[in-house]
């Protein structure tokens, strides 16, 4: 917990593949809300849903996911996408089959592809990659309250732009708030740029928090499993710490009374 | 020595005699099980067991997780998400053997300052003592290794700082370097050869925690007043001591699954919390992290490595009396491990007649600050080697030094100690009354000798 300052600073410094010019350091991060925030938090399908919609049309276009299977969209507790939609869904990806040697469409075992553009990093862990709370003094404790805020750095970063530009070195770099510097990446989301079945307006703040909530799934697909797990091991152990501190009580009585009454 | 006097197993049966006559293993467990502990042991006693907890869950999730990884530089950072993804269960056992790395050394740092403060390293345990370093010494070079396996931008980098320890001594610095890594940098040969290690060295742990309890039940356990069991008959032993089943047992075992409560919550709810975020990121050569942190439980040692910058007066100093062979780097790595081998010479170092800090009121004040010291030096470690930080890594690792090489040595002589109670069974009494009378203060109180 001592060098969660430090963790965030690096974080910020590796960002781009390409090198950022100014140093940069961890920027302004918004505190935005997730559903799966806290002990007892839950993805909501439907944003998940959504980021992933966000994820295919505009995202995939420069980067990879390429730890996660297409069949896990089908899974609970994530975007549950009915069997027939995510084979579907896969069917829109090709994947290099070593075997066949060539491309082929993809199935549901298969990963989603690496990414396109060289220089664009994997997304698949991006939401555990970064941190978006530092503590005072690296002491970790605003990470403590709210979290690690991965998802609230990557909504921050996708609505960090300023409009900023500069020209360096042959290529284009843009200021971003929340990276506090310039990045090789250029701001993306804007406004309508697609269109949610579900009639949720697709601003750019909320599409920004739709895919970084998609991303936080990528990251930890097993989020939900694992607090489930937490909190019934945190009872047991509870109720089992209780019964055994009575036995010891009783056990260590005569032992005590003894004492006490030479 | 043929420690405390207590029952021995008596085979009853004919069976038990069989069994007796031709492998004594029933014995041994009853003796190791029955023996005489002393009464007054207080919370600080249960962190051995915790300890023992944490090396039988490394070892167990450790071997499930090496079901599904694979040692290769190209795979194996996939092979972790997929214990991450697809082997059932697997993101639960990788973050219990990620954390349980944690609870293992938080629980090792309080089992040592407490042999500290009660002088449980003193005469006749110094052999106990030493055991205890070793595994200490193994245990990070256990979990260095095993942090290198997922393969991920602080596994990488943080293996070339460290083996670059090595590459910093004089001579033979850079042959040794080479030899270690299996290659001119950090590679699979390194990977390997690491996962090898990291899977035998937990079993030379256990072997030497199988010593290590050996030779305290040979000399008895410490106890909070640091006086001895009587030991001239049986029944003066059992007024000092209690069996260690049940009594101990289901008392070590309470605190253990309060702490297991704490330590499920942290796994379940936020197993990320005290890990790196950059070790998500895959192993890339090309790209160096802006800044290389150890974890949490290496830093104190950290801050020690990098207090020594080329510009502090006694590494000029060294590099002038050497010849230039000492220079900032190496002198720093000779602090680093110098700064656990003054603490595995402290029972000669401590020049004090009298075992437990209880009854040294002097020794209180400079024990407390060097477990400040070892928070400070931990803070200092995780900032960036600059400024500031080093000036206080710098006083952090003088005053570490100076506890164990100048103020025990000193103390000694100088402190005139409170006086001790006569018996255990005594401070057991005392202790218990004085919780009923609702006195309050620490147990520090002279108890007047009968």
């Amino acid at each position: 917990m001592f060098r969660k300052l430090a963790a965030s600073a690096l974080t910020a410094a590796t960002l781009a593949a390409t090198p950022a010019i100014s140093a940069g350091g961890l920027g302004e991060i918004t505190d935005f809300s997730f559903s799966f925030e806290g002990p007892f938090g839950t993805y909501d399908r439907n944003q998940l849903q959504r980021g992933l919609q966000v994820y295919h049309e505009v995202c995939s276009s420069c980067h990879g996911l390429q730890f996660v299977p297409f069949r896990t969209l089908s899974d609970r507790n994530g975007p549950e996408l009915p069997d027939d939609q995510m084979r579907a869904f896969a069917e829109m990806y090709e994947v290099w089959d070593p075997e066949l040697r060539d491309w082929r469409t993809a199935g549901g075992p298969d990963h989603f592809p690496e990414s396109q553009f060289e220089g664009a990093p994997d997304l698949s862990l991006m939401a555990k990659a970064r941190v978006g709370f530092a503590g005072p003094y690296g002491l970790g404790l605003n990470q403590l309250f709210r979290g690690l805020g991965g998802a609230e750095y990557i909504a921050s970063f996708l609505t960090g732009y300023t409009g900023e530009e500069e020209f360096q070195a042959g290529s284009v770099f843009y200021y971003n708030k929340a990276y506090d510097g310039w990045v090789s990446m250029a701001p993306i989301l804007f406004d309508d740029m697609v269109f949610y079945e579900d009639g949720t307006p697709a601003t750019e703040e909320q599409m920004a928090k739709d895919v970084a909530a998609f991303l936080m799934w990528t990251a930890e697909p097993k989020m939900m499993e694992r607090k489930r797990a937490g909190f019934v091991g945190v009872i047991f152990l509870s109720v089992l710490a209780a019964l055994l501190y009575l036995s010891n009580k009783q056990l260590w009585a005569p032992i005590k009374r003894a004492a006490k009454e030479d | 020595m043929s420690g405390i006097p207590h029952d021995h197993y008596e085979p009853k049966t004919n069976a038990e005699k069989w069994m007796h006559r031709r492998l004594p293993i029933v014995g041994l467990i009853y003796d190791t099980i029955m023996i005489p502990t002393p009464k007054n042991l207080n919370w600080m006693w249960i962190w051995g067991i915790v300890l023992f907890f944490c090396l039988v869950l490394q070892i167990v999730t450790g071997i499930v997780l090496v079901m599904h990884y694979t040692p290769q530089a190209d795979l194996a950072f996939a092979s972790v998400e997929h214990i991450m993804r697809n082997v059932n269960g697997g993101h639960m056992l990788r973050y219990l053997h990620q954390n349980g790395a944690m609870l293992f050394f938080a629980a090792v740092y309080i089992h040592i300052f407490r042999g500290l403060y009660y002088g449980s390293y003193k005469s006749p345990r110094e052999i106990t003592w030493i055991i205890g370093m070793l595994i200490y010494l193994l245990m990070m070079a256990t979990a260095f290794m095993g942090y290198v396996l997922p393969w991920g931008q602080m596994s990488f980098w943080g293996a070339t700082v460290i083996t670059g320890l090595f590459g910093a001594i004089p001579g033979i610095g850079e042959p040794l370097q080479t030899w270690l890594l299996g290659g001119p940098a950090v590679g699979n040969a390194t990977l390997t050869r690491f996962f090898s290690l990291h899977y035998l060295l937990p079993f030379v742990i256990l072997g030497l925690s199988i010593l290590h309890v050996w030779a305290f039940h040979t000399t008895g356990n410490n106890n909070p007043t640091g006086v001895d069991v009587r030991r001239t008959s049986k029944e003066e032993a059992a007024k000092d001591t209690l069996p260690f089943w049940p009594y101990f047992v289901i008392k070590d075992l309470f605190a253990l699954v309060l702490i297991l409560a704490g330590f499920w919550a942290l796994v379940g709810f936020m197993p990320g919390y005290l890990g790196h975020a950059d070790n998500y990121i895959e192993a890339n050569p090309l790209v160096t992290p802006s800044h290389i942190v150890p974890e949490w439980y290496f830093l104190p040692f950290y801050a020690i490595l990098r207090a020594f910058t080329a510009d502090v007066w006694i590494v000029i100093a060294a590099n002038w009396l050497s010849f230039g062979i000492i220079d900032a780097a190496f002198f720093g790595v000779l602090a680093m491990f110098a700064s656990i081998f003054v603490m595995a010479l402290v029972p000669w170092l401590d020049t004090s007649s009298v075992r437990s800090g209880r009854y040294r009121p002097m020794f209180k004040w400079w024990f407390w600050l060097l477990v400040i010291d070892f928070f400070v030096l931990m803070w200092a470690g995780a900032m960036p080697a600059e400024g500031i930080y080093t000036t206080i890594a710098l006083i952090g690792t003088a005053y570490w030094f100076g506890y164990f090489l100048v103020i025990l040595p000193i103390l000694g002589v100088i402190e005139k100690p409170l006086p001790q109670p006569a018996t255990i069974e005594e401070d057991f009494k005392n202790s218990l009354k004085k919780k009923s009378s609702g006195g309050n203060g620490p147990s520090a109180e002279p108890i007047p000798a009968e």
